[in-house]
């Protein structure tokens, strides 16, 4: 858990109902292979995205990111990309669960989502929910992971839950 | 096969009164899957599955998460349903390895229920059809439209791969119990009105996050009185409104339709007078005209006096949400003996193979391609921009689906505008958005 309990990089902005369409269209999801995935990532609506993303770099969006479809190929295709944690006022459903399913950590915090610009540059602690802006030192905080979803984290996704519970016979 | 008398009969003699507290339909169904005498909204349960569904898109990535728990065996072979249905037949190479592992997995598994080819429609209209899913039950799909068998008074909601593939090795899954937001619909539907527009109404009130998490009751007299293929399509878009699941208790209607299909017992249960409720909305439907959702969004709706002149390229009539035989008998009955507009696509394609016979029994079928239409086999075809009808730039289409966000059809630049089967019929004929009663 410790290895993606902080983060830092760099800071992409998106709007509110950012929907699994936009974050990968349907004419792409004919594979499963998530670094294929990866190249298409946001491709209608910002196509040097996934050039341009660097690993630990840090999505920050609007309400209700993820709204749509159940494809986990969305949150694969952004956890591929390098992105290590979503900021946002709120997620769809679906894709809150997938994010975490797959180890992708998500953050809910209005006032990070109004005042981050893309290419702000912050550092992310996510058991303290804590959300800093380097160039200027401001902190939002964020809502707390709940705890069965930290309890996913912990154990490396919901697979790897589900492989320790089944193996301790419950 | 169970018989309709046995079947209402047994609506008749319900007793769901056993609760130790009042509770909506979503509640008391949650409750009895997890083994509880009550939930309440925000407890976290492990609810038992009755139906666990995946298709070509889904369910490769949930057959390797599955193989990646170690467990052996799915947890029920006569519970999980694979259906090949979102790129088929086959569109490319890639799409037929997505179904060859779907059905590599299905065969491996040894599972009961496996559509292919000429056995495969649209996933949620093939499991209602062959009567898979009943009132009552918990059924998890992975495609966000599974909320479409609330219909039948059933507890279903969309997960992704990962889920689903808990749910293939365990038989259950982890749920926050979702508060209920009710909604009653009062008055009598106007002609060209159907639960299609109710639905995209009340997703235009809430906004595409105004049930965010929460389930979706559909209650009220114009609800009652509505065939089940209208209650369908009122299920199936309550993902657009951000719901967990959309439900309407199941009556002497649901128990008709399903009367020779049902392949195990219902579990007739209805909110209790005194439950809570998040919130309750009363729509009045009475002056309530045809609907018509403007890209990007469901929630962009607009009646259709208000659409004013809108050309168009494409129609299509199909879909989870309006591919049933009826909504092709109401597209038929405007089409019928009319052509449809110059430059204007006309794509039908019915929701499984059993519709498509029927159709062309009653001839349905022909109408539509005297209209000039293109007939799709059964899947889901252009809705997601899969294949089958895809836009180019600058194109303009009605569509009887769900969705009309950016580039869901083809292009990023082209448009979507949803509708129910009977205004696109019509706007197919006129070349642009238009209803029934601008033919005459």
């Amino acid at each position: 858990m410790n290895r993606i309990n902080t983060i830092k990089g760099n800071v992409w902005t998106f709007g509110d109902n950012v929907d699994t369409d936009l974050i990968i269209p349907a004419r792409y999801i004919n594979v499963s292979e998530p670094s294929e995935l990866a190249r298409t990532c946001f491709i209608d609506i910002m196509p040097e995205f996934s050039s341009n993303v660097s690993p630990g770099d840090v999505l920050v969006a609007g309400r209700n990111f993820g709204c749509g479809s159940s494809r986990e190929h969305a949150p694969l295709a952004i956890r591929e990309s390098g992105i290590r944690v979503i900021i946002a006022k709120s997620f769809a459903r679906i894709f809150y669960r997938n994010a975490f399913n797959i180890g992708l950590p998500l953050l809910e915090s209005a006032e990070a989502a109004d005042l981050l610009k893309s290419g702000d540059r912050v550092l992310v602690d996510l058991a303290a929910g804590r959300i800093e802006r380097l160039e200027t030192g401001k902190v939002f905080s964020a809502r707390p992971i709940p705890d069965f979803m930290q309890t996913l984290i912990k154990d490396g996704g919901l697979v790897a839950h589900i492989r320790k519970r089944t193996k301790l016979g419950r | 096969m169970t018989k309709g008398p046995v079947l209402y009969q047994k609506l008749e003699t319900r007793n769901d009164s056993g609760f130790v507290m009042p509770m909506t339909i979503t509640e008391k169904i949650l409750a009895l899957h997890s083994g509880r005498e009550s939930v309440s909204p925000g407890d976290l349960i492990e609810a038992n599955v009755d139906i666990a569904l995946a298709h070509d898109v889904t369910g490769p990535i949930a057959i390797k998460m599955f193989h990646e728990t170690g467990v052996p065996k799915v947890f029920d072979r006569k519970k999980v349903v694979l259906v090949a249905d979102h790129f088929v037949p086959n569109k490319d190479i890639a799409s037929a390895q997505q179904v060859k592992a779907l059905r590599e997995f299905a065969r491996e598994q040894n599972l009961e229920f496996y559509f292919e080819g000429g056995e495969a429609g649209i996933c949620h209209v093939i499991l209602p059809e062959k009567g898979l899913v009943a009132p009552g039950q918990v059924i998890i799909g992975a495609d966000s439209h599974t909320c479409t068998y609330g219909a039948l008074g059933a507890f279903s909601t969309g997960v992704g791969s990962t889920d689903l593939a808990a749910v293939l090795a365990t038989g259950e899954i982890w749920l926050k119990v979702p508060p209920t937001i009710q909604v009653t619909y009062t008055g009598a539907r106007g002609p060209w009105v159907c639960g299609k527009d109710l639905i995209l109404k009340t997703i235009g009130i809430l906004g595409v996050d105004g049930a965010h998490y929460a389930a979706l009751e559909y209650t009220g007299d114009a609800v009652k009185g509505m065939p089940m293929y209208q209650r369908f399509s009122m299920a199936n878009m309550a993902i657009e409104a951000g719901a967990k699941n959309g439900i309407i208790e199941a009556d002497k209607t649901t128990l008709n339709w399903l009367d020779g299909r049902l392949k195990s017992e219902p579990l007739i249960l209805r909110s209790d007078p005194d439950a809570r409720y998040e919130k309750c909305l009363t729509i009045d439907i009475g002056e309530l005209e045809p609907q018509i959702a403007f890209p990007p969004s469901p929630a962009n709706v607009r009646p259709l006096s208000a659409c004013g002149n809108i050309p168009l390229d494409q129609v299509f009539i199909g879909s989870c949400t309006n591919g049933q035989i009826e909504d092709l008998r109401d597209a038929a009955a405007i089409l019928k003996g009319k052509k449809t507009a110059r430059g204007v696509r006309l794509i039908v394609i019915p929701g499984s193979p059993w519709i498509y016979g029927k159709a062309i029994e009653e001839g349905i079928i022909q109408i539509f391609l005297d209209a000039g239409a293109v007939i799709g086999p059964p899947c889901c075809g252009p809705c997601l921009g899969g294949h089958m009808g895809i836009l180019a730039e600058g194109e303009r289409a009605v569509s009887t689906t769900n969705r009309n966000f950016i580039g869901r059809m083809g292009h990023p630049k082209s448009e979507v505008y949803l509708a129910n089967p009977h205004v696109a019929a019509a706007s197919a004929v006129l070349g642009r958005i238009a209803g029934p009663d601008e033919l005459r």
